[in-house]
C-alpha cells in the first residue's frame, strides 16, 4: 500500500471523526439546556452522523 | 406529473419482484476486492509477524502463511458464494455442512445444474458440451474448456467469458427468505387487527410501534400530510429488509447479503426511479430554475442540481454498503486476532473485543435501516412538495 494512500485514508478519517464529534458536542449542549427536545435532538444527530459517515466511506472508497 | 396510485403500485411491485434479478449473482469483483486490502491496512497495526505481502511461496513463514489464510477467509465471507456452506470441517477444512444451490447459467442456451457439480470451486462443471468453472479471486462463473483453465491478460484480469449468472446464491437465498419472514410476519399482523378487533396479537405486535413511528416520525414530517400514504408501503418495506438483512448478516450463518454492492445498487435505483417518476413538476422546476437565486447562478446550479439526483441515490448505495463491509471486516479481523495472539491474556481480551462490537454492530443495523428509509422519504419529501409563492422568497427556500 503506498503511503499516499495510508496518508489520504488517515485524513478521511480524521475528517469524519471531528465532524461527528463536533455534532454530537453540539447535541449535548442542546440536551442540556432544554431536556424535554431530547428525542428530536437525539435523532438529529443520528441522520447528521450517518450522512458525515457516508462521506467519509465514500472517500475510503475513492482513496482506493 | 403525478402518477397515480395504481400505477405506481405496479410499477413498484415489477420493481420489487425483479429485486433478485437485478442483484444478478455475480459480486462486482473491483470494488469487493479493493475494500478489503484497503481495510485491512488501516488495521496492520496489530502484531501480525509477516513483513511485506510478497507472495512468493517458497519463503514464507508459518505466520505469513497462517495470515494470508486469514484474509482469504475473511474475503471468502464477504463474498457470495454458489453453494450455502454454514462451516467446514475435518482436519485441513475437506468436510463441508450445507447444501448446494442451484446454478442458473445463460450462455447460448439456459445451463440449470447443482452447485455440486463445482466441488466447492474445485471441480469444472459440465453441462450440454460447455464446461464452467468458479474462479477462486471473485466467485464468478466462467465458461472454461474441459482442464478449467483461465486466460488471463497481463494485468491479470481473467479474461475467459463469462456466461450470464442467473443462479440462486447464497444471497439471493437469503433474500427470498427474508422476503417470506416479512410477508409472513406481516400478514399474520394485519390479520390479526380483523380478528381482535383492532387489537394486535401474535409475533407480529412487536412491529407495531415500529410500523407507527416509521409513519408518524419519518413519512408524516417529511412527505407531508397529502401524499404519504403512497410511498408508505415502500418504506416500511425497504425498512425491514435492510433491518432483517442486517441482522442475518450477523448470525453464525455466514451470510454478507447488504455487504453486497449488486443489491445496495439495486435498493438505492428502485429509490432513485421512484422520485424521478412520482416528482411533480415543481422538482423539475427546482433544479432545472432554482427560485430564489440571482440568474447567473441558475445556470451554474442547473447542472449541480441534476447530478445531485444522481448523487443523492448513489449515496444511499454507498452509506448502507460500506458501513455492512467495514463491519463485517472488522468484526473477523477481530476473531482472527484470537487466534493470532494465541495466548491466555490476548486472545479472551479480543473475544471481548469482538464481542462489544458485535453489540455496536447491532446497532449499526438498525441504524442504517433507519437513515436510508429516513433519507428515501426526505428524497420523496422534496419530489412532491408543494410549491410556495415566489413573492415569500427572499430565503431561498430548499
Amino acid at each position: 500500500m503506498e503511503i499516499p494512500k495510508i496518508v489520504g485514508a488517515g485524513l478521511v478519517v480524521i475528517g469524519a471523526g471531528i465532524g461527528i464529534g463536533r455534532i454530537g458536542g453540539s447535541a449535548m449542549d442542546a440536551i442540556a439546556r432544554q431536556p424535554e427536545a431530547t428525542g428530536k435532538i437525539q435523532t438529529a444527530m443520528l441522520i447528521a452522523a450517518a450522512l458525515i459517515e457516508g462521506i467519509g466511506f465514500a472517500a475510503l472508497f475513492a482513496v482506493n | 406529473m403525478v402518477i397515480s396510485r395504481k400505477p405506481l403500485h405496479l410499477i413498484l411491485a415489477a420493481f420489487v419482484a425483479s429485486l433478485p434479478l437485478l442483484s444478478l449473482a455475480s459480486t462486482s469483483n473491483d470494488t469487493v476486492a479493493a475494500a478489503p486490502p484497503a481495510f485491512e491496512s488501516v488495521k496492520h497495526v496489530e502484531p501480525m509477524k509477516g513483513e511485506g505481502h510478497e507472495v512468493e511461496n517458497a519463503n514464507l513463514t508459518e505466520e505469513q502463511k497462517a495470515d494470508l489464510e486469514r484474509k482469504a477467509h475473511i474475503k471468502h465471507h464477504l463474498m457470495d458464494s454458489h453453494d450455502f456452506t454454514f462451516f467446514t470441517y475435518g482436519k485441513e477444512g475437506e468436510k463441508y455442512f450445507g447444501f448446494s444451490l442451484p446454478v442458473i447459467l445463460y450462455d447460448n442456451g439456459l445451463h440449470l445444474f447443482s452447485s455440486s457439480k463445482f466441488e466447492h470451486g474445485e471441480g469444472v462443471a459440465e453441462s450440454n458440451g460447455s464446461y464452467y468453472k468458479i474462479n477462486h479471486h471473485n466467485g464468478l462463473v466462467y465458461r472454461t474448456d474441459a482442464e478449467g483453465t483461465f486466460l488471463e491478460d497481463d494485468k491479470g484480469h481473467v479474461t475467459n467469458v463469462k456466461p450470464l449468472d442467473l443462479s440462486i446464491t447464497k444471497s439471493l437465498f437469503m433474500i427470498i427468505l427474508v422476503g417470506l419472514l416479512m410477508f409472513f410476519l406481516f400478514r399474520g399482523l394485519g390479520k390479526s387487527y380483523k380478528q381482535n378487533g383492532s387489537i394486535a396479537k401474535g409475533a407480529g405486535r412487536f412491529f407495531e410501534p415500529i410500523v407507527l413511528y416509521i409513519r408518524d416520525d419519518i413519512a408524516i414530517p417529511n412527505i407531508g400530510e397529502k401524499h404519504y400514504k403512497k410511498y408508505m408501503s415502500f418504506l416500511l418495506t425497504i425498512f425491514f429488509f435492510i433491518w432483517f438483512l442486517n441482522m442475518f448478516g450477523l448470525t453464525p450463518l455466514g451470510v454478507n447479503i447488504t455487504g453486497n454492492l449488486a443489491i445496495t445498487a439495486s435498493l438505492a435505483l428502485i429509490t432513485y426511479l421512484i422520485t424521478t417518476f412520482t416528482a411533480k413538476k415543481d422538482y423539475w422546476g427546482h433544479i432545472f430554475w432554482m427560485p430564489g437565486v440571482p440568474v447567473p447562478m441558475k445556470f451554474i446550479l442547473a447542472p449541480i442540481e441534476l447530478l445531485g439526483t444522481i448523487i443523492k441515490p448513489f449515496s444511499l448505495m454507498i452509506r448502507l454498503y460500506a458501513n455492512m463491509v467495514a463491519g463485517h471486516i472488522v468484526l473477523m479481523s477481530l476473531i482472527a486476532l484470537m487466534y493470532t495472539f494465541n495466548s491466555p491474556i490476548g486472545s479472551p481480551l479480543s473475544f471481548f473485543l469482538a464481542f462489544v462490537l458485535s453489540l455496536l454492530e447491532i446497532l449499526v443495523a438498525l441504524l442504517q435501516a433507519y437513515i436510508f428509509t429516513m433519507l428515501a422519504a426526505l428524497y420523496f419529501g422534496a419530489a412532491v412538495e408543494e410549491h410556495h409563492h415566489d413573492e415569500h422568497h427572499e430565503v431561498a427556500h430548499h
